[in-house]
């Protein structure tokens, strides 16, 4: 095959199988639940060095303290635990400890020291390391995590969707074409009405209509998308109901569902797997603004759109919000975009 | 040729009038009313208000009273903007969508046909291969992302721009939201015309030509004639939807155009605003696809005789 | 579309040039485009920040929250407190030059509460004698307990003696509006050229989506003190996009904030972020009617896991501030509020009781309290929700989240429907008391999903209706209060405040209760 030649295709299908790959294995790896929050390490940048750091041990720490509603007298770090002198006049109560390993920063505190009557507590705990390589959210939620988890829901929208606009369009295509006159009017028609309604409203509405979910998402988006599909196949076939091959199968007393099946949507492959192709990047776009609007995926599930919008909405105060999410996306979108000209210059038969 | 733009309007008389009928009944069933508010109003009050606006009548009467003043050229009251008609709303956002909208479609066009002229000439070239990666680049970024980064890069940045706002369209005030609008479709109309013209460039004809000797100019030009076809078809919705305005676009960047009223329009339930704009989409639509049409069998004389 | 309506539309934007440099022009952003300048038909709190600068009520506010004499420049209450008397300013003025009689205010309150004017909140103005019977049809418009008696003087006669009357009369529903070109323009009274009105200001044009620009009334008596000849309201849907613009110097005030952003914006701007109290309230609508959340247990370990002061201060930046009861701190006619379990005392004892609530409540390891929370989206919900979720994840409660566009969510509760726990929010209209715990009264006619009633409850409030010592009125109010914070219908969780980028150049500006902002007490260096 012509595809495996080309240099881009191969480079565009190896980036999204790695995206892939990365998106279906990747959260299990990261040592972080996608939804999990630390409250104490909101927005934090991307980057390296392990968490809680000198910058956030601080205001975590007083948090936790007034959490605890205990006076924080001292803190001193060996290594890898820390040593808190925890006071209160009311008596520290040592069932507030828990707090500490329930911030997700510290192991299981041990008391070491109990002074003035319990009013003085020191506790060593230890202090977890925790990476983020690509900071965290408002919530405090790792953004690798997320970005890949969204993917897992961004890429099924995406296949999903456009599988179903694809059954919907070769199957409204091709059977308008073949049967031609007035059903063939009839069914275009109907096409040209759903053409002029501005797609927009339409979706808005089908996501207002019902309890939002996963699927409705998919199906509102397939409903606007499967029109171009319809078009594309409908002149295919078309031109292909004249060939010899379909005359003689009508001859032989196929019947009209048994030459579509066999004859016509076979032959209109090549053009429909381009269009599906380009399908795919457009409907994870679609979802990625009707997130911008609020009509996104809902949590705890999340999308790449959902994660974008958010960061264009953060773009100064945190820009590494928008950057990871952005990453996945625009590389995800620009490596389907690639291969399905690729694959659109490989099944031209025209070309040399 | 008139009998046949007169037969298509013919049909787009029906045509809008399921997409009236279509987006009425759609929008009236939707749950929530215009007047469900945050603070929920007094029976009373939403009593008056429900009469006031004739929302209180069985709704195929509602639907009755409306084509009637369809028909006269009315298209009712808003909702959520209550001192003013649908009509004032549109006559005043249109020219403000259309502008923008005329202009993006312009930069695109010029941009995406030439840059996909010059990759389908030299394929495999230096243009043909950034092309490839540019065009799946702009048809990759979300507008939302867009916008706000070229407002911060030559609004607070460079301070060359101003990054909102109308100003009765001065020019400065423009180019943000037209290269928002414009760059999606210069990647795709790039696209559309490198593969056209790259197909005809080798059919048997051509290749003829080139063996006669005809200079090269001639021959591309002849080539072009039928390239433009699939590029012209494309225009025709994209135009339709780019004069109609963005979300997007006008929220971020300030301005008054009617792109937001499909999207407010629908989530406000402001029933005759979303009719409203819906038409004029729909309209649109059905007008420029007709001369899109036209327009192709200007291009290829072949196609008149199937019209 | 008709050619005419084109050209008109065209040239009402070719028209439309900026002020002059010399004078410049307030730029203030005002998060959304108002649906209708006809006061009476208004709602919104960006309507009322255009329409205190547009109109002047008997009285109004100055740009600390305090009443000043508007219209009227003098007035007395009754012994009863029952009639009120003002005696109008005489040099008041239209802004077509006609003066402002006592005739107006009683056509203003008449077509406020016409059913035929469709006003969304006539029920403010409940509290002036027959308003309420007016406005549902009951009796005739001219049984309206506003009167004038002669050109200057007018009289409002009330139902009950309501401590907060002359806050109310500042409200945008008691604004006067021009009879002759209401007559006249019908409908479209309130277009530029065809809108009279009484106010600081007049409007010069309105580009719905773009601005809203009014220039100081020349009639209006204090014309002259005015510093800022021209205001321009702008609308600022997308916050973050609106940060922008006056971080280039194209809006000189914004009236919202992104919260999860305060930190970046204290460190950009400095003092230039402004927050002040408000009168809002955040809560979780609990649907007392529906099992397990009937049991008051359920209700109170739910409330007392709540870190408020995460929620206010971490996740909103201190633009919130944690709320322990349903009436904010501050108001007029009111003690200091009773409080719900959580801000005194130790977290992990409160934990501890909201475990064994629930463990009596029939919930536990094995069989754990399931939770379907409906808010009404936008990044700011969907935030606290998640973090909601989490503090109740610690009592092994398992929270769903059903979120929908607001006009679904707002008609979703209105309608009954059901649910477990749903967002809801109020902004008060008066510094009452009365105006938060009404909101729980049964029969309430503008009651936001209330599921629960009280005969107590509801006995306390019509006592403290027809209570006239302010003392004893905050007293049973205060006994109300503690009976909803001991049933938690509402469970309260923060307290607004108001939030703002005031640019240096900008001077006036005091965050107030009433978040009244005049643009006339305000300037601008050139």
């Amino acid at each position: 095959m012509r595809l495996a030649r080309m240099p881009g295709a191969l480079a565009s299908l190896t980036v999204l199988i790695l995206i892939a790959l990365a998106c279906l294995i990747g959260p299990a790896l990261t040592g972080h639940d996608f939804e999990r929050a630390y409250p104490d390490l909101r927005q934090l940048p991307a980057g390296l060095p392990a968490q809680p750091d000198a910058a956030h041990l601080g205001p975590a720490l007083e948090r936790l303290a007034f959490r605890m509603r205990v006076r924080l007298d001292a803190v001193e770090r060996e290594g890898d635990a820390l040593r808190l002198t925890l006071a209160s006049d009311a008596g520290v109560d040592r069932r507030s400890l828990v707090y500490l390993p329930r911030s997700a920063l510290f192991g299981a505190p041990m008391i070491v020291e109990e002074r003035d009557g319990g009013r003085t507590l020191v506790v060593a705990v230890p202090l977890r390391r925790l990476y983020f390589p690509l900071g965290t959210d408002v919530q405090g939620r790792d953004l690798l995590t997320r970005c890949l988890a969204a993917g897992r829901i961004s890429l099924a929208i995406g296949l999903a969707a456009s599988l179903v606009a694809l059954l919907i369009g070769v199957a409204y295509g091709a059977t308008a074409g073949f049967l031609g006159g007035a059903a063939d009017a009839v069914m275009m028609r109907f096409v040209d009405v759903l053409y002029a309604l501005p797609f927009v409203f339409f979706v808005i509405l089908l996501l207002v209509f019902f309890r939002p979910s996963l699927t409705l998402m998919l199906v509102a988006i397939a409903a606007v998308e499967w029109l171009d599909m319809a078009r594309v196949v409908r002149a295919q076939t078309l031109s292909l109901r004249e060939r010899d091959f379909v005359r003689a199968a009508h001859a032989l007393g196929v019947g009209a569902p048994g030459i579509i099946a066999r004859h016509i949507v076979p032959n209109t492959l090549a053009p429909v797997a381009v269009t599906a192709t380009l399908l795919v990047p457009q409907v994870i776009l679609l979802e990625s603004f009707l997130s911008f609007l609020g009509l996104g995926v809902q949590e705890p599930q999340t999308s790449w759109g959902v994660l974008v919008a958010d960061g264009a909405r953060s773009i100064e105060a945190a820009p590494h919000m928008l950057a990871a999410p952005a990453a996945f996306l625009i590389a995800t979108l620009v490596a389907l975009n690639l291969f399905g000209d690729a694959l659109a210059d490989a099944l031209d038969p025209s070309a040399g | 040729m008139i009998r046949f733009i007169l037969r298509r309007l013919a049909q787009a008389v029906p045509t809008l009038l399921v997409v009236v009928t279509v987006s009425f009944f759609l929008m009236r069933l939707a749950p929530g009313g215009p007047f469900d508010l945050e603070r929920p109003l007094a029976p009373a009050a939403l009593e008056n208000l429900r009469r006031v606006y004739g929302l209180d009548r069985p709704l195929i009467v509602q639907f009755g009273s409306y084509l009637a003043a369809l028909a006269q050229g009315d298209l009712g009251p808003s909702f959520s903007f209550r001192d003013m008609s649908v009509l004032d709303l549109i006559a005043r956002g249109l020219p403000v969508s259309a502008l923008l909208g005329t202009l993006a479609l312009v930069l695109a066009t010029g941009l995406g046909v030439g840059l996909g002229i010059a990759a389908a000439l030299r394929r495999g070239g230096v243009i043909d291969r950034l092309l490839g990666i540019g065009a799946a680049l702009t048809l990759s970024l979300p507008s939302f992302v867009v916008a706000p980064l070229l407002q911060i890069a030559f609004g607070l940045t460079l301070r060359w721009l101003p990054l909102s706002g109308w100003a009765d369209g001065a020019p400065s005030h423009l180019v943000l939201p037209v290269i928002t609008l414009a760059l999606p479709q210069v990647g795709a109309l790039a696209r559309l015309t490198r593969a056209s013209l790259g197909e005809i460039l080798r059919t048997q004809p051509v290749r003829t030509m080139r063996s006669l000797g005809l200079p090269p100019i001639r021959v591309t030009r002849h080539a072009l004639r039928g390239a433009l076809l699939p590029v012209v078809a494309y225009l025709g919705p994209l135009a339709a939807s780019l004069l109609t305005g963005s979300v997007v676009v006008e929220t971020i960047f300030g301005l008054p155009g009617i792109g937001r009223y499909f999207v407010e329009g629908a989530l406000n339930r402001d029933y005759t605003l979303v009719m409203g704009t819906v038409l004029l989409v729909a309209g649109l639509v059905m007008t420029l696809n007709l001369a899109a049409d036209l327009a192709c069998a200007w291009l290829d004389p072949r196609l008149r005789v199937a019209t | 579309m008709r050619r005419r309506d084109w050209l008109a539309g065209a040239a009402a934007l070719a028209t439309v040039r900026p002020a002059s440099a010399a004078e410049p022009t307030y730029r203030r952003g005002n998060d959304a485009d108002p649906e209708t300048l006809d006061p009476h038909r208004s709602s919104s709190v960006a309507e009322a920040h255009i329409l205190r600068d547009l109109c002047d009520g008997l009285l109004t506010y100055d740009n600390l929250g305090a009443l000043i004499p508007g219209a009227a420049r003098a007035w007395t209450v009754s012994e009863d407190g029952l009639t009120l008397h003002f005696a109008l300013r005489p040099d008041g003025r239209w802004s077509n030059g006609e003066p402002v009689t006592a005739v107006d205010f009683v056509y203003a309150f008449r077509r406020m509460l016409d059913p035929a004017t469709g006003a969304k909140y006539a029920e403010i103005l409940d509290p002036i004698r027959n308003a309420g019977a007016v406005n549902r049809g009951e009796k005739p418009i001219d049984a309206l307990g506003v009167v004038a008696d002669g050109p200057l003087s007018l009289t409002i006669v009330l139902e009950q003696p309501t401590p907060y009357i002359l806050e109310l009369l500042t409200h945008q529903t008691a604004l006067p509006v021009h009879r002759a070109s209401v007559e006249r323009y019908g409908e479209s009274f309130t277009r530029p050229g065809n809108l009279v009105t009484n106010g600081p200001y007049r409007l010069i044009d309105r580009v719905p989506g773009g601005a809203i620009t009014l220039e100081a009334n020349p009639h209006h008596p204090d014309a002259a003190s005015f510093a800022i000849r021209r205001v321009a309201f702008l609308p600022t849907p997308d916050i973050a996009s609106a940060v922008r613009r006056y971080a280039a110097g194209e809006i000189d005030s914004l009236s919202d904030l992104p919260v999860d952003q305060i930190a970046d914006l204290r460190r950009r701007f400095g003092s230039q972020v402004v927050l002040g109290p408000s009168l809002g309230l955040a809560a979780l609508v609990v649907n007392t009617r529906k099992p397990p959340f009937s049991d008051v247990r359920v209700r109170q370990a739910l409330s007392l896991v709540i870190d408020r002061e995460y929620l206010a201060d971490g996740l909103n930046g201190g633009t919130m501030s944690p709320a322990y009861s349903l009436c904010p701190p501050g108001l007029d006619n009111y003690r200091t509020p009773p409080e719900t379990a959580g801000r005194q005392g130790l977290p992990i004892d409160h934990e501890e009781t909201a475990r064994r609530l629930l463990a009596e409540a029939g919930f536990g390891p094995d069989r754990p309290l399931t939770v379907e929370y409906r808010f009404n989206v936008s990044d700011n919900n969907r935030t606290i929700a998640v973090a909601l979720a989490e503090m109740w994840r610690d009592l092994g409660i398992v929270t769903r989240f059903v979120y929908t566009d607001a006009k679904t969510h707002f008609a979703y509760l209105r309608d009954g429907g059901d649910f477990d726990i749903a967002r809801a929010s109020w902004i008060a209209d008066y510094s009452d008391p009365q105006n938060f715990l009404f909101l729980l009264q049964t029969g309430n006619a503008a009651a936001i999903a209330t599921t629960w009633s009280d005969g107590a409850y509801d006995d306390l409030l019509a006592r403290a209706a027809g209570e006239r010592d302010l003392g004893r009125r905050a007293d049973l109010l205060y006994e109300a209060e503690r009976i909803a914070l001991r049933e938690l219908p509402w469970i309260p969780l923060m307290f607004y405040k108001s939030k703002a980028l005031i640019a240096p150049r900008l001077h006036g500006y005091h965050p107030n209760l009433r978040n009244a902002a005049p643009t006339r007490f305000m300037r601008l260096d050139a």
